[in-house]
């Protein structure tokens, strides 16, 4: 055993890049299913998220452009459940479903010629003497810009449900449709708008994978973090900084028992692959003791006629 | 997940269901661990599938399905193209392996052939490559081209065929540098780019400057290649696209040829039970072009290695080799024999840690 040859510093460095795609996905989703829509699609964003991105930033050479394409892809994915959900009121665990076959199957074939092919890289946040510092430079101020955009975001989406109108009114759709239309809001356009968010956060998502964290395109390369993020957003209580919480552990304690493995720690293999959804699970679940309920609409269709 | 393969299972099973009129045909199924996009280990069936495709044109119809996880999933999955007509269907994943068994005594008139196994039947074959014999080799490149003397390695599963890698591997990296080491982490999976790349990166961290990879994407290679200073191998396929750095080289699968032949054994009708373990010397193993960024010499060195290896003029396994704990293994000049590789449960001397039981 050699934990000396685990260095802290990097270490954190690479489970706030680990837990990103996760964050992102989660957090979009988590709006979702605020407004009371519940979008099992998040897979099958993320990985048209994942190739749009990947693409266009290769055709562009702008890993920032990949990203402005990959939540437009992941958006106009989700535009599809939007619509069979919400106009035409389809079953939207049926609907999500086929979402994610269907991005699964559209991204290979969008991606058939991308295999092999390297990203341009993204530029690291490089404050002159701040981004040098030990310790801190490489952990607060030494990411991509990405990173920061999603802990951004957490905040900011936890700002808006807490404080603003629009989130009381997003949640009051969420919590009971037929008296937020009496009230007059427009429950289905409001829904419609919560899901092109969250397609737009899974594709972000998506293409973080593909563009920084491995980087390449690789079919089916997602590998079910979309299913860990609609995991994560029912045992993080539907509570944007719980799904950071989550996600930082998630991906934290994943690269942690990387390290311990490869600084041979003696405690068997088998705890450490599973102490991620172990670890992940018990604390959010200790944490929702509280009784936070699921918004009290989630998965049912609107209909004004009802 | 689980609920997802399973509806993929579905899906391509109603897919399926609509091709099975055609029964004049040899109809071929091949049931696949990842994407034949992977670049790896599912890219190399799929083609030696084209290659049947293209050797017997319209008398074979092949079908796939591919991202069938181990366990249940796939013996659904197989049972489906059974009942849809498929005379032969290879099954190409480790974890195939009892549920090919299952399934095969269902229906004795169709024929299995199960990848990297060791359970056969009447109606199932079993076929594997002696990927070890590709390990040795880069083995010796990566013990000759260390500068860390920390050598990474990212494991699958701890099943005797990826153990049988890292210890051929070790063996001929210590022959040439006694102070080398490995560092072996297990991603259980076979196919998850991010976790593969993330278990690179750690290795990366921790010193390595030389990452080895059971696994079929080719994410550690991209990783590698983000680092700097790192090189790799080639991994079931050539994975030539991260040539010459960080790829140096790579254990390339050949199923093609296999395929071809026991294909035509059923059109024949000569098809029989057997077990196939073959090497670099038939060419199911095939050592990738060693890129330039390897020094002249210990590239002669390399392919003189897997020219005897070919010629059966050495074996990687030969002794004097001791087992971790100290005990014998193989006396002087001693080689082990088939069974013993086959079941390998054991790390050699020198390698540190435990395998997961």
């Amino acid at each position: 055993m050699d934990l000396s040859a685990i260095n802290p510093v990097l270490l954190v460095a690479s489970l706030m890049v680990a837990a990103t795609p996760l964050l992102l996905a989660a957090i979009g989703e988590l709006v979702v299913e605020r407004a009371g829509v519940l979008n099992l699609g998040v897979e099958g964003m993320m990985i048209v998220g994942a190739i749009s991105g990947f693409a266009i930033a290769v055709e562009s050479g702008s890993p920032l452009l990949g990203f402005v394409a990959a939540a437009l892809g992941g958006a106009l994915l989700s535009l599809l459940f939007a619509l069979l959900t919400q106009v035409a009121l389809a079953n939207q665990v049926a609907s999500g479903l086929a979402l994610t076959l269907f991005g699964l199957g559209l991204s290979s074939l969008m991606g058939q010629s991308y295999v092999g092919i390297r990203p341009p890289s993204s530029a690291r946040l490089d404050i002159a003497g701040i981004s040098d510092l030990p310790v801190i430079g490489p952990i607060l101020f030494g990411h991509d810009i990405i990173l920061y955009f999603g802990l951004a975001l957490v905040a900011g989406v936890w700002a808006l449900l807490k404080f603003s109108r629009v989130g009381l009114v997003l949640r009051a759709v969420g919590e009971n449709h037929d008296a937020a239309h009496a009230l007059g809001y427009k429950v289905t356009r409001i829904r419609v708008l919560a899901i092109l968010f969250g397609g737009a956060c899974a594709g972000l998502g998506g293409a973080y994978i593909s563009l920084i964290r491995v980087p390449q395109w690789t079919e089916g390369m997602t590998a079910g973090v979309g299913w860990i993020a609609l995991a994560l957003v029912v045992f993080a209580s539907w509570k944007p900084w719980r799904a950071l919480l989550g996600a930082y552990l998630f991906g934290g304690v994943t690269v942690v028992q990387l390290n311990l493995q490869a600084a041979g720690v003696a405690i068997p293999v088998e705890y450490l692959a599973m102490s991620p959804y172990l670890i992940t699970i018990l604390v959010l679940v200790i944490l929702s003791a509280d009784k936070s309920n699921a918004p009290a609409s989630l998965g049912r269709s609107f209909h004004a006629s009802s | 997940m689980k609920f997802k393969t399973f509806l993929t299972g579905a899906a391509v099973a109603l897919g399926l269901a609509s091709m099975a009129a055609a029964q004049d045909k040899t109809t071929v199924g091949f049931v696949y661990v990842g994407p034949v996009g992977d670049g790896g280990w599912t890219y190399e069936h799929d083609q030696g599938r084209l290659a049947v495709e293209e050797a017997f044109g319209d008398a074979v119809e092949t079908v796939y399905v591919e991202n069938v996880a181990e366990g249940p999933d796939s013996e659904r999955v197989m049972t489906q193209m059974a009942l849809n007509g498929a005379d032969l269907i290879f099954t190409t994943s480790f974890g195939y392996m009892d549920p090919t068994i299952n399934v095969a005594q269902k229906f004795p008139n169709v024929k299995f052939e199960h990848a990297t196994g060791y359970k056969r039947a009447d109606n199932v074959s079993t076929y594997s490559a002696r990927f070890y014999e590709g390990r040795a080799v880069q083995g010796h490149i990566a013990g000759k081209m260390t500068e860390s003397n920390i050598i990474g390695y990212i494991g699958s599963y701890p099943i005797p065929e990826v153990i049988r890698g890292i210890n051929s591997a070790f063996i001929h990296a210590r022959k040439v540098n006694p102070d080398v080491q490995f560092k072996i982490v297990w991603a259980y999976t076979w196919f998850d780019p991010a976790k593969e790349a993330d278990a690179a990166k750690v290795l990366i961290e921790q010193g390595a400057d030389v990452i080895l990879q059971h696994t079929d994407s080719t994410a550690p290679q991209a990783a590698a290649k983000e680092a700097g200073g790192v090189i790799t191998f080639g991994q079931a396929s050539d994975m030539s696209e991260y040539a010459p750095l960080p790829r140096v080289s790579s254990i390339i699968d050949n199923w093609a040829p296999y395929y071809i032949a026991r294909t035509k054994a059923v059109m024949d009708g000569t098809w029989e039970s057997v077990d196939t373990w073959d090497g670099i010397g038939p060419g199911m193993v095939e050592i990738g072009e060693i890129s330039n960024a390897v020094p002249e010499d210990i590239k002669a060195e390399a392919l003189e290695m897997t020219a005897a290896i070919g010629a059966g003029e050495y074996h990687p396994f030969t002794g004097p080799i001791k087992k971790q704990d100290g005990s014998d293994w193989l006396a002087d000049g001693e080689v082990a024999d088939d069974g013993t590789l086959a079941g390998m449960n054991f790390y050699v001397e020198g390698l540190e840690g435990d395998i997961p039981q």
